[in-house]
């Protein structure tokens, strides 16, 4: 089965996470060519493949894919840049996989590496300290941060469907057992529910356990030609689906719980020709528990208002009628400031029967949803469905 | 809890409508006579018509309603730390946009989604030594 929008088939053959948390010692760069190398290992490529560069970072600036490129002293054919917040990388693997189709690189290397902790980054409570830029005025002066946005959200959520924070909290306990399972994650104790409501509140109503951790890392994808991976070392994934969106305030009147996955999410089913029911894992941006909850809401997989029921009784554990995030997720093994590639990392991982202890069985479909920005300012977000080779 | 030192907007040529309004105590909005649009933020055309020709500046009433907020207990950035907790909220106007601003003059747990809120303005002097003011809301 090919995807009707790639039918010659476009496939991921090669992933790597970068195994640290911590790495003061290294640049963003040194993290990000360190991901190239596992993943072309990976893969069975050399350096000397790669004709396509993608990649983003919390600190790259205009030109930075050229940077990046000058680093690895790589000369593609074709770069994308594109910077759309923590669901980039989600999107350059659709870019990646257009552009393979369309012959314009054979194969394509997706970077991403961060020092967002050695570098005390503060990502989600340091927003809105003041700028001399004019289109910074209407939020500047008036502190919104990260979790603040997400904050507005969650309480909007809970006003108009009842959603509780036990529910949220929910979705914390359950990533720290799936972490709990896989060695490289930051935070592997177990927590419960009380604790998530007892830890101190950040921005009402989302707690500190309500928030991503922040870590170091970074991590690489490869993608190429189906025809080509099936010559490689690994089996190959194929891209079966994917889809891009925004939602912003607009002129100000844009209806605010209808997030991003709304439009990507049905963009990807309707291109993959799957039905939610055939998802056998999900991989969700989980920058904040609320973050999860909206995103399965507007992704389909429970209608608007029924995302807190979803989550409750391990509804989204190994065992639950959708895994969810079976790494961890951002909420406990790593959030180096974006964290898309990681969705789209894992999501092969486990589609390859890679992930021992935290492994979904037959894990046959994946679906991965990226979320760049803040949900109840704006954001992007980017879907992709993912499926074996077969 | 402290009043927030606000970090003070910088305005451009198509924002200043809504600043001038703001330093003579009047929320000024946008509306496009062509469409019927009224847009926030201001923009130097209608961004439907995308044409400026029938843009005018107005006076809102400076009346809305809550459409969410949150109470931030955490802000480590400049102007915030101290004034922990404040509420920022998005305030849905009379007139139709919504605006992102902060409640004052309140217990947090006074504010609620839907409450009527009225916009107040508060002067500050920044570094470069001019004034602005900035819409604030308080409950009704």
């Amino acid at each position: 089965m090919t995807s009707p929008n790639f039918p010659r088939g476009a496939a991921i053959a090669g992933v790597y996470e970068h195994p640290s948390r911590f790495s003061p010692d290294k640049t963003e760069f040194q993290i990000m060519a360190e991901c190239a190398k596992g993943a072309l290992d990976d893969a069975g490529l050399q350096r000397s493949d790669v004709d396509g560069l993608f990649g983003a970072s919390m600190t790259m600036g205009l030109m930075g894919i050229v940077d990046l490129a000058e680093y690895l002293d790589l000369y593609p054919d074709y770069l994308d840049g594109t910077n759309i917040g923590g669901s980039s990388f989600v999107a350059h693997v659709a870019h990646a996989a257009a552009a393979v189709h369309a012959g314009l690189c054979n194969v394509a290397l997706v970077l991403y590496g961060s020092t967002a902790a050695s570098h005390s980054m503060a990502i989600g409570t340091g927003g809105s300290g003041g700028s001399r830029n004019p289109d910074t005025a209407f939020s500047a002066p008036y502190g919104m941060t990260t979790v603040g946005s997400y904050a507005t959200y969650a309480n909007l959520h809970m006003d108009t469907f009842g959603t509780t924070s036990e529910q949220l909290a929910e979705i914390a306990v359950t990533m720290r057992e799936h972490a709990a399972l896989n060695p490289l994650a930051k935070m592997r104790n177990p927590i419960t529910v009380n604790d998530v409501l007892e830890s101190r509140m950040i921005s009402r109503p989302l707690h500190l356990l309500d928030c991503c951790i922040i870590s170091d890392g970074g991590g690489a994808v490869v993608v190429t030609s189906l025809d080509r991976a099936r010559d490689l070392q690994k089996q190959p994934v194929q891209i079966l689906g994917c889809g891009e969106a925004v939602q912003h305030q607009g002129v100000g009147y844009s209806d605010i719980l209808s997030i991003a996955a709304k439009q990507s999410g049905a963009k990807a089913f309707e291109m993959a020709g799957v039905k939610h029911s055939d998802i056998d894992l999900a991989m969700i941006y989980d920058s904040f528990t609320i973050t999860v909850l909206a995103t399965l809401e507007n992704l389909g997989f429970c209608e608007m208002g029924e995302g807190g029921d979803f989550v409750m009784n391990g509804g989204i554990s190994l065992q639950g009628s959708l895994p969810v995030n079976p790494d961890g997720g951002g909420l406990s093994s790593n959030h180096p400031g974006m964290r898309g590639i990681f969705l789209v990392i894992e999501a092969v991982k486990q589609l390859r029967d890679e992930c021992g202890a935290r492994q979904v069985t037959n894990a046959e479909l994946a679906l991965a949803h990226g979320t760049g920005g803040t949900i109840g300012d704006k954001h992007s977000g980017a879907t992709l469905i993912l499926g074996l080779d077969r | 809890m402290k009043q927030i030192d606000h970090p003070l907007p910088y305005a451009s040529w198509e924002t200043r409508g809504f600043w001038e309004g703001a330093g003579r105590g009047e929320l000024v909005l946008q509306r496009c006579t062509q469409c019927g649009l009224v847009q926030h933020r201001p923009r130097g055309l209608c961004a439907h018509c995308l044409d400026d020709s029938h843009l005018e500046h107005f006076v809102a009433s400076g009346s809305g309603t809550v459409y969410s907020f949150t109470v931030t207990e955490q802000n480590q950035a400049k102007g915030f730390v101290e004034a922990c907790p404040y509420v920022m909220a998005f305030v849905t106007l009379d007139e139709g946009p919504r605006i992102l601003s902060v409640i004052v003059d309140c217990e947090p747990d006074e504010v609620s989604i839907g409450a009527r809120v009225q916009a107040d303005f508060v002067s500050q002097g920044r570094d470069d030594g001019e004034t602005f003011a900035i819409p604030v809301f308080r409950v009704k």
